[in-house]
């Protein structure tokens, strides 16, 4: 009893002192993580102020800025209309959408058998996920992969389980490419999956491929990498099979930069282009236009004039896509429309 | 609120305050011959204590209230449906609760199956055949297990359990038992069946040991009884076993219990999916699990109201089990008490 | 006849003897998993437990090494803020459910608390975001003490119940026949005496809050820098075994496996010694 009242003490006095130093808290994407938690650490020496970023998935993120609960939230789902004006309704400010980075969904598969480099076109993928393509050595996989030994193997489809917007882009592609698809399940951070095991947030979803033999999923490009997973060639709109690197995502970002809309809230899968990757997306951080708290606000204003900028350098070797030059220009006039006094 | 006083001889002179009594009948030491002050520090006392008592039994209510309270939204839209309804849809925010109970259900009922035979083989073991030396150490290892946080057997559950599942015993059961629906399906590993192993193992101590507690409150009269008529070891256990037998029902409602509310470990391993599949290999997804999982990210008030309406009825089904299981429990144990 | 008997006989006696072997057998099956556990925490875990994995603060994604050092102190302000809600209320119930053996009032509050013990982390956890969480909109150490508290509430109450019982009568008697007011007796005299077994078994109840996860995955939520403030988000050994266990980093593995090493020790720890007490106790009171 008397540890327990010791360390309520400490606390109080450590929070004191804590005060003085700016903490803020954020929650939302998976997708962007691996790069969003090297910005906070390196941020948070360079200037003291700490984010605390919870990776809860897009779901999560939007739900908590919703709740205001969080000081900013990240999501790869851009907000609905009826989203926005419920933030309206409840924190008494407009929420914008500043996009940090763009990504891959790339297809990762653990099939040693196979070896890297598995090719899928986009009926194949839709098949698998429709739950229509069961074993690794089916005719249709074979046929564009000539000369690769594929193994009489099932299919262990991984998916989220949580509201994801890696979920988002990934259904977002389906739906442009498969009427099946399209019909029957459509787009969402949640939906009806068919078939498949749920892991929670991208680590959860790149765990469960690295841990069964068989297992197909779709994850962010730098998921993959990291766990040395392997990871296909998708078939793009142009016929060719793309292997996912940040300029494969570049390219396909270069085919909208032209039109990119005020308020950021773009996707940019099945893009035209002959080197674009056909599942690529923006990410972005959603913030309160209007904060109460202004120091606060002045923060946030701080970290993403320095994430657009200095940030962006971070980004291809964590194999993430830089922001194009044009779209980086419009986030920082939009920045300044935050209120911070 | 004052408790039955004891009565002594007191001789006069040692009492304490000068009393007034004088004469050598027993004199009824009551509190308030002890004067004010005293009884005001009783008062305090016995009202303070009382208050937190309070607050306990308030706390229950306050809990049922509350959640009660959070899930009006999704009450009042789908009734009673909700606890058959077998959608789950956040997009459309068309919420039931079915699948989810199937899933508790059958994962819970598959541990129980394993479990059971396992526990009272233990709880005979250790109240009727164990030499002392042996019974303390092995009661003491068994309530460890259940002394082990639950996230342990989750990490443990996905890093030995599933992959053995996947690669050892999944592949065998569906290649040979494919003729049984309960058996059908790609070894994904996660699935119903390593939730419900895990469960088993998390519920084994505490119906072992309750049971164990069970037994050795049956008088050894009994026992003696039968094995003077001649009966061997077993039968006398099995006479036991029957005098015992509401007993280690309630042993089973308290294990089915924690089976049902149990959160980290099934959540790891069951591959949470919500659909409703015949066999043991496909993933699931429980009541406990998808509370878990999507809770932070319920995002619309429908949503998280469905939510809490499913804790409430985790709430509602684990109080009445416990309630039933401590009932039956309490009995058994007065009666062999006063036997 | 005769054969008959014997025949019969040898059949009892070898369905006896292959029973006997079966529950043997059931005991040996129940105390594998719990070697299992131990030994795979141990042996993965052990080239993770190191100086730094107690003092370094946990990495970026990906890079390997770091530690947990604000998940320790995390679990530590967690089960102190689950004690300072959850103790008090613990203790002086238990004193109530001691003194008032058969009474209505007393039989019904000792009900509950075994009906509250049942009750799943999970649900207290959605409890405690709802009064908690909400009106203060956000998430926050205190949120995850509350929950923690209640959680300790059951097994805190029973114990210091059961110890005061322990406590002979006599002892009582002998307070009282002194002229010592009732409330004096059972603060001053019966207390003292039942307290090396109450504080063990509250240990106890500390070393079990100090493993849950389910309610703290929206109360407390979860903190990758150091924070000691109970009014934010905080990070603990629980939370942070599960975001390291699902993820596919084989590093993050490890130190999962570290973690849950350590939470099992000190519940091992806690537990022989609330053996060893309670047994010293029980045998010297033998009434």
């Amino acid at each position: 009893m008397t540890i327990a009242l010791l360390l309520l003490v400490a606390s109080l006095v450590f929070g004191e002192a804590a005060l003085a130093q700016m903490k803020l808290n954020g929650a939302g994407a998976t997708f962007p993580y691996v790069i969003y938690s090297k910005w906070f650490d390196v941020y948070s020496k360079k200037s003291g102020v700490e984010f605390n970023y919870q990776s809860i998935g897009s779901g999560g993120g939007i739900k908590q800025v919703t709740e205001g609960t969080v000081d900013f939230g990240a999501s790869d789902a851009f907000l609905s209309d009826g989203q926005m004006s419920a933030i309206k309704e409840k924190q008494g400010s407009d929420v914008i959408h500043i996009p940090t980075v763009m990504g891959a969904v790339v297809l990762s598969y653990n099939l040693p058998a196979a070896g890297k480099d598995l090719r899928l076109s986009p009926d194949v993928l839709a098949g698998i996920y429709l739950g229509q393509i069961t074993n690794w050595n089916d005719s249709k996989i074979a046929a564009i992969n000539p000369g690769k030994n594929l193994p009489d193997q099932a299919i262990i489809v991984a998916h989220r389980s949580d509201g994801s917007g890696t979920t988002n882009i990934f259904t977002d592609y389906l739906t442009k490419v498969s009427k099946t698809w399209a019909v029957n399940i459509g787009k969402g951070p949640s939906v009806n999956w068919p078939v498949g095991l749920g892991g929670k947030g991208n680590e959860g979803v790149a765990g469960l491929i690295k841990q069964s033999e068989g297992a197909i999923g779709y994850v962010e490009l730098a998921y993959a990498v990291q766990n040395s997973l392997a990871y296909a060639l998708l078939q793009n709109k142009a016929g060719h099979f793309i292997l996912p690197s940040f300029d494969a995502v570049s390219a396909a970002a270069a085919s909208i930069s032209g039109s990119m809309p005020a308020d950021f809230r773009v996707m940019i899968t099945d893009a035209d282009g002959k080197d674009s990757y056909p599942i690529s997306g923006f990410t972005w951080l959603l913030i309160y236009k209007d904060m109460k708290d202004k120091s606060k606000a002045q923060e946030i204003v701080k970290f993403l004039k320095w994430a657009i900028t200095d940030g962006q350098s971070f980004a291809k070797d964590l194999y993430y896509a830089p922001l194009p030059e044009t779209v980086a220009k419009l986030c920082l006039k939009k920045i300044d429309t935050i209120t911070t006094n | 609120m004052a408790e039955t006083s004891s009565s002594f001889t007191i001789p006069v002179g040692h009492q304490p305050s000068g009393g007034a009594e004088k004469a050598p009948p027993p004199v009824v030491l009551v509190e308030s011959k002890k004067g004010k002050s005293v009884n005001l520090g009783d008062l305090v006392f016995q009202g303070s204590t009382a208050f937190f008592a309070f607050l306990v039994f308030a706390l229950v209510f306050l809990m049922a209230y509350e959640m009660f309270r959070g899930s009006t939204l999704s009450i009042e839209k789908f009734g009673w449906s909700f606890l058959w309804r077998e959608v789950w849809d956040p997009v459309q925010d068309e919420y039931g609760a079915l699948v989810f109970i199937f899933g508790t259900l059958v994962s819970s009922v598959l541990a129980l199956i394993i479990a059971l035979p396992l526990s009272i083989g233990v709880a005979v073991f250790l109240s009727e055949l164990a030499p002392r030396w042996l019974e303390k150490p092995v009661s003491f290892l068994i309530e460890l297990l259940a002394a082990i946080p639950s996230i342990v057997y989750g990490l443990w559950g996905v890093f030995v359990l599933v992959p053995w599942l996947r690669i050892s015993v999944e592949p065998v059961l569906s290649k040979n038992l494919k003729i049984l629906p309960l058996f059908r399906g790609a070894p994904y590993g996660f699935g119903m069946l390593a939730a419900g192993i895990i469960l088993a193992i998390m519920i084994l101590p505490i119906i072992t040991s309750i049971s164990r507690d069970v037994l050795k409150a049956i008088p050894t009269a009994q026992r003696e009884a039968a094995l003077a008529l001649g009966a061997t070891r077993w039968e006398t256990t099995r006479i036991v076993l029957s005098d015992a037998r509401s007993g280690i029902l309630g042993a089973t409602l308290l294990g089915l219990g924690r089976a049902i509310g149990e959160t980290m470990a099934v959540t790891m391993v069951i591959g949470n999916r919500p659909e409703i599949s015949a066999s043991l290999l496909a993933p699931g997804y429980t009541m406990a699990s998808v509370i878990a999982n999507e809770f932070t990210e319920a995002t619309s008030d429908m949503y998280i109201s469905s939510l809490i309406e499913i804790a409430l009825i985790l709430f509602a089904v684990t109080v009445l089990l416990n309630a039933a299981a401590r009932l039956i429990v309490w009995g058994v144990t007065k009666k062999f008490k006063n036997a | 006849m005769k054969q008959d008997f014997s025949t019969f006989h040898y059949w009892r006696k070898s369905k006896s003897a292959f029973t006997t072997f079966l529950c043997f057998l059931s005991g040996l099956i129940a105390i594998v998993p719990l070697f299992l556990i131990f030994f795979y925490s141990l042996s993965q875990g052990i080239g993770a437990i190191n100086l730094d994995f107690f003092t370094q603060m946990p990495k970026p994604v990906g890079e390997s090494g770091g530690g947990m050092a604000n998940a320790i102190v995390g679990t530590a302000i967690l089960i102190g803020l689950g004690a300072l809600f959850g103790l008090p209320i613990s203790l002086f119930t238990g004193i109530y459910l001691a003194e008032h053996k058969h009474g209505a009032f007393a039989s019904v509050v000792r009900f509950l608390t075994d009906v509250l013990s049942g009750i799943p982390s999970i649900v207290v956890g959605v409890v405690a975001y709802i009064i908690v969480v909400l009106p203060m909109k956000h998430f926050s150490a205190l949120a995850g003490g509350v929950a923690l508290g209640i959680l300790m509430i059951p097994t805190a109450t029973r114990t210091t119940e059961e110890m005061l019982l322990l406590v002979p009568q006599s002892i009582r008697e002998a307070g009282l026949a002194l002229g010592i007011a009732r409330w004096k007796v059972t603060l001053r005299v019966i207390l003292p005496t039942a307290l090396r077994g109450i504080t063990t078994g509250i240990l106890l109840a500390l070393a079990r809050a100090a493993g849950e996860t389910a309610p703290l995955l929206f109360t407390a939520l979860g903190n990758r820098f150091w924070s000691t403030e109970i009014g934010q988000p905080i990070a603990s050994l629980s939370v942070f075994i599960y975001d390291y266990a699902k993820a596919p980093f084989a590093d993050w593995n490890r130190q999962a496996w570290a973690a849950a090493f350590v939470l099992i020790f000190f519940i091992t720890i806690l537990n022989v010694i609330f053996r060893f007490v309670t047994r010293g106790r029980y045998a010297g009171n033998g009434h």
